[in-house]
């Protein structure tokens, strides 16, 4: 038996343990990013669910200002406490609108009425196919939309007060 | 009676689970009529990759998410889509991730030169141990 | 105090196998009579490991809060056999269960073993010493699991849900003794290759624990299959999951081995390949124990997601498998192969049988790792599962099939009869299946009716060894063979059957609407709120009728509270042609109830093959000792008719 078939084996052995211990020592990203990032928002026009909340649509973001767009529902936990970032985010002019996912009107105006509403405009999303035409994969999320319609960045997970400045400076950047 | 009644009311309490109120879509438990499209569409979701699980297929998850995605997939497939075509729009939002099948991308071509290697390697290492005796 | 103990005797045990170690090195260099002091001291460490794990066993039947392990795991409203069952349904709990086995299976070699030179048996009970001491370390410097809890709570946690079923109570255990039984193979192979004994008396000293680990591994792994298909309520029993895989892979390589070993003991050839299969065999236990508990890889039954943890176990893995294949490099050269084989022989049957079982569980180790591999190169994350597997691994299934039914009729050396002649009626037997397959379901995919055709001939080819001799004066070895190739052919009939004839219907049903599913018409005649010792659950009435049967079937959706989870519990029921399998889902806007429904028949043949495939086994386990036993029989009635003659 050859020398280069007795140690192949080990050789093999050598390169998987490599890739296991860079793949333990890199933190996993399990979350599944959507790949439309510098693609145009698909077209899409849900309808309004709060009384007197107007609707969201497409359309809506591409009129010249960068648009910062909330995936969320009234049954998700972290939610509640991300109301108060995009509060924050509101007060220094951002505009702020959201897609509810299989969510009811009752459930919903609760949830504003408790946690607050910095939402301009909020379209249903009763099962979820504008979440998935966007590639989001859970609630909550956010896309920063620029003027044109085109989405530059994506949140995964609840935007916490440490995130402001990443979000301002991506809507920045968007304008 | 009074077993009836806390019956009633464990029952009625809702489980702490992360799910939306809202019931399933109409799509996501019901069959095509036609069953060529829906034997089409099964084969689809056993191909597609639930984004909330922890690795099953949308065919074979209770996951609300997965269970609209199942309504998509028979919506387009009963107007007419091409499974591929369904996959692909997938794959332009989700990335190839989504999809159990590989696709021909070159990232996955030695998945498919694999088992022709190690035949080959292995054919090569066996070759001293039998031979044609002529007699 | 019961805790303590556990702990103590750990420690113990853990100590006794760094003695044998060290006996191990000095008898190899110096030549040292250590035998009876090894022998001895493996079996007070499985002695000890096993009181070890009573202790654990106890807090838990106890529900003794105050260890953190219990409170994690248990709560004191669960039945009592999943307190017990729970005892292996973490982390913790399970690796304790490893180690156990790891240590009495050395106890068990050291009393047991006779077969081998007293110089090889001392290298591998001290190989699997070595073994025994990583796995201590890791249990009792990263996993313990008698950690106290201080105040202790008033009641646990809870086991999941997923768990509390009687799969629980057979699945692991059953798997683990598999797993773990393989390193025996292991330790026996680094002991020869130590001692540079590797020789068919070796391969007849290994084979019966061969034989045990892999009976074992293909009950635990057709129980999972079978626990997986009625617990997740929509009918698949493989889903090429990496957990599933990985213990597919020892499995394969275990099968790859047990047929090498008879070589290695028939003709003394295949040294090295034989050797290489035992390392690879455990090699691939302790790469799924890493994958399961690392948490690299998403699976439904990953149970640990440490990365820390991984990284001890991936070292452990590194260390063993690596000085493993050290030695394995060191000391071919002097494994002396011989002759080459006859093209038509059944050595050279066994090498290609060997060959493609390896190509197979290379390719599910390729598919397994694959995803994380090119992440590591790239970055790009992609998904590889059944599409790929099936695609790979079943037309490799599908020939090697073939071949088994051709190989046990072929002659050891050299095959001089006509062996094609034989294959006559079975290759007739799936000719026929298939022409009716295509009459009678014209529309049938090109897979299954593979599957039939090849089963077909299988189930015929596979009997052909006892054909023309008396059954009952056949070794029991050649039954088992026979059995077992059997089996195949049977759980190949199940996958193929299931694959073409299941029936699906999937519905939003008010009580009162019949629907049809095969040949049954089912009714939804109520849903119902109940309750059981620690959930809530809706439970609906089927009624099903098929000709004169008329049956009930009550599926469940069962809510948790402990921890919170809503599961589904199927209503299965059997018939000798095939199972009706219901589920019940959620509740429509309408007030109407989602219902699964499936007539899948012939399913239950998959793992009553697969139950086959392991008789087979123990058949030629028991040959082993049964033909001693028999000669010793007969030798004594002989004397006995003697005096009267």
């Amino acid at each position: 038996m050859s020398r280069a078939v007795r140690f192949a084996p080990l050789a093999l052995l050598l390169a998987i343990i490599a890739a296991l211990v860079w793949r333990l020592a890199t933190p996993t990203d399990t979350n599944v990013h959507s790949t439309l990032e510098g693609k145009p928002v698909p077209a899409f026009d849900l309808p309004a669910i709060i009384p007197g909340k107007p609707a969201l649509s497409s359309a809506h973001l591409a009129t010249g200002q960068p648009h910062l767009v909330n995936v969320f529902a009234s049954w998700c936990v972290p939610c509640i406490t991300e109301v108060k970032v995009l509060q924050a985010l509101k007060q220094r002019g951002v505009h702020v609108d959201g897609i509810a996912v299989r969510d009811r009107t009752a459930d919903l105006a609760d949830f504003l009425a408790r946690n607050g509403d910095p939402y301009e405009r909020i379209g249903s999303d009763a099962q979820s196919q504008v979440q998935i035409s966007l590639g989001s994969s859970g609630v909550p999320e956010s896309f920063v939309v620029d003027g044109k319609g085109v989405i530059r960045y994506q949140q995964i997970g609840p935007i916490e007060a440490s995130d402001i400045p990443t979000i301002l400076s991506q809507l920045g950047r968007a304008r | 009676m009074k077993r009836l009644l806390l019956l009633a009311t464990l029952f009625l309490a809702q489980p702490l689970l992360a799910d939306s109120n809202l019931p399933p879509a109409y799509w996501s438990e019901r069959q095509l009529p036609d069953p060529r499209q829906e034997a089409e569409a099964q084969a689809l979701m056993e191909q597609l990759r639930c984004l909330v699980c922890q690795g099953q297929s949308i065919a074979d998850s209770d996951a609300e998410l997965a269970g609209d995605m199942r309504d998509l997939v028979r919506r387009r497939i009963a107007a007419g889509e091409k499974p591929d075509a369904i996959r692909a729009w997938l794959i332009q939002r989700y990335g190839t991730w989504i999809s159990y099948k590989p696709t021909d991308e070159p990232a996955a071509w030695p998945l498919w030169l694999a088992p022709i290697a190690l035949l080959l390697v292995g054919g090569w290492l066996i070759r001293r141990r039998i031979t044609v005796r002529r007699s | 105090m019961i805790a303590e103990t556990g702990l103590a005797a750990l420690w113990l045990a853990a100590g006794l196998a760094g003695l044998q170690f060290v006996l191990m090195i000095a008898s190899l260099r110096s030549g040292a009579e250590v035998r009876g002091a090894m022998r001895s001291i493996a079996i007070v460490q499985g002695a000890l490991t096993l009181l070890a794990f009573a202790m654990l066993l106890l807090v838990f039947a106890r529900s003794d809060m105050s260890v953190a392990l219990v409170f994690e795991n248990s709560n004191s409203a669960k039945p009592f056999i999943y307190k017990l069952a729970g005892t292996w349904g973490n982390h913790e709990g399970s690796m304790l269960m490893w180690v156990t086995i790891l240590a009495v299976a050395g106890a068990f070699v050291a009393i047991l073993a006779h077969r081998t030179s007293e110089r090889t048996l001392t290298a591998a009970l001290g190989a699997q010493a070595v073994l025994a001491l990583g796995f201590y370390a890791f249990l009792l410097f990263a996993s313990n699991p008698f950690a106290r809890l201080w105040p202790a709570p008033e009641d646990g946690r809870g086991l999941n849900p997923l768990l509390q079923d009687p799969g629980l109570a057979f699945h692991p255990p059953t798997l683990y003794l598999g797993y773990v039984g393989l390193s025996v193979a292991f330790s026996f192979a680094v002991g020869a290759l130590l001692t540079g004994e590797v020789d068919s008396r070796l391969a007849r000293a290994m084979r019966p624990w061969v034989l045990g680990a892999w009976i074992l591994l293909t009950l635990g792994i057709t129980a999972g299959s079978y626990w997986a298909y009625y617990e997740l309520g929509w009918g698949g029993y493989w889903f090429w999951d990496p957990v599933e895989n990985a213990s597919l892979m020892p499995w394969l390589a275990a099968t790859a081995l047990l047929h090498s070993i008879n070589v290695l003991a028939a003709r003394g050839a295949l040294k090295a390949w034989t050797m290489m299969l035992a390392v690879i065999a455990f090699s691939m236990s302790m790469v799924g124990t890493f994958l399961v508990r690392s948490g690299i890889l998403t699976s439904v039954h990953a149970f640990a997601i440490d990365p820390q943890r991984g990284t001890f176990l991936l070292a452990l893995l590194a260390i063993y498998v690596g000085a493993a294949f050290t030695l394995f490099a060191l000391r071919a050269p002097s494994l002396k192969e011989g002759a080459p084989f006859e093209l038509v022989s059944r050595e050279s049957g066994l090498v290609i049988n060997n060959l493609i079982l390896s190509v197979i569980l290379g390719v599910v180790f390729v598919g397994t790792l694959y995803p994380l591999f090119v992440e590591a190169l790239s970055g790009e994350k992609l998904s590889v599962g059944a599409p790929y597997f099936d695609a790979v691994a079943g037309p490799l299934a599908l020939l090697l099939a073939v071949l088994v039914g051709a190989g046990p009729l072929i002659a050891w050396r050299r095959e001089r009869r006509p062996v094609f002649k034989q294959l006559a009626i079975p290759a007739l037997l799936g000719a026929t299946a298939l022409a009716i397959t295509i009459i009678l379901w014209p529309e049938m995919r090109i897979l299954p009716r593979l599957g039939f055709l090849i089963a077909a001939y299988l189930a015929a080819a596979s009997i052909l060894p006892l054909v023309g001799r008396n059954p009952l004066r056949a070794p029991l070895a050649t039954w088992g063979m026979v059995v077992a190739h059997f089996g195949i052919a049977v759980a190949l009939v199940g996958m193929a059957a299931n694959a073409a004839f299941t029936s699906e219907r999937l519905v939003v049903d008010k009580p009162g609407e019949i629907l049809s599913v095969g040949p049954w018409a089912v009714t939804l005649a109520s849903v119902t709120p109940t309750a059981g010792k620690n959930y809530t659950a809706i439970e609906a009435e089927l009624r099903a009728a098929r000709g004169n049967d008329l049956i009930t079937l009550s599926p469940e959706t069962r809510y948790y509270s402990d921890p919170p989870t809503e599961t589904n519990e199927s209503a299965i029921r059997t018939f000798w042609n095939g199972q009706l399998y219901t589920v019940v889902g959620k509740q429509d806007v309408s007030g109407a109830w989602q219902l699964r429904l499936w007539w899948k028949p012939f399913v239950t043949l998959i793992w009553a093959g697969g139950a086959l495939i392991a008789i087979g086994g123990a058949l030629a386990l028991l040959g082993r000792f049964w033909r001693p036993l028999r000669r010793r029989m007969i030798s004594a009635r002989e004397r006995r008719s003697r005096r009267y003659a």
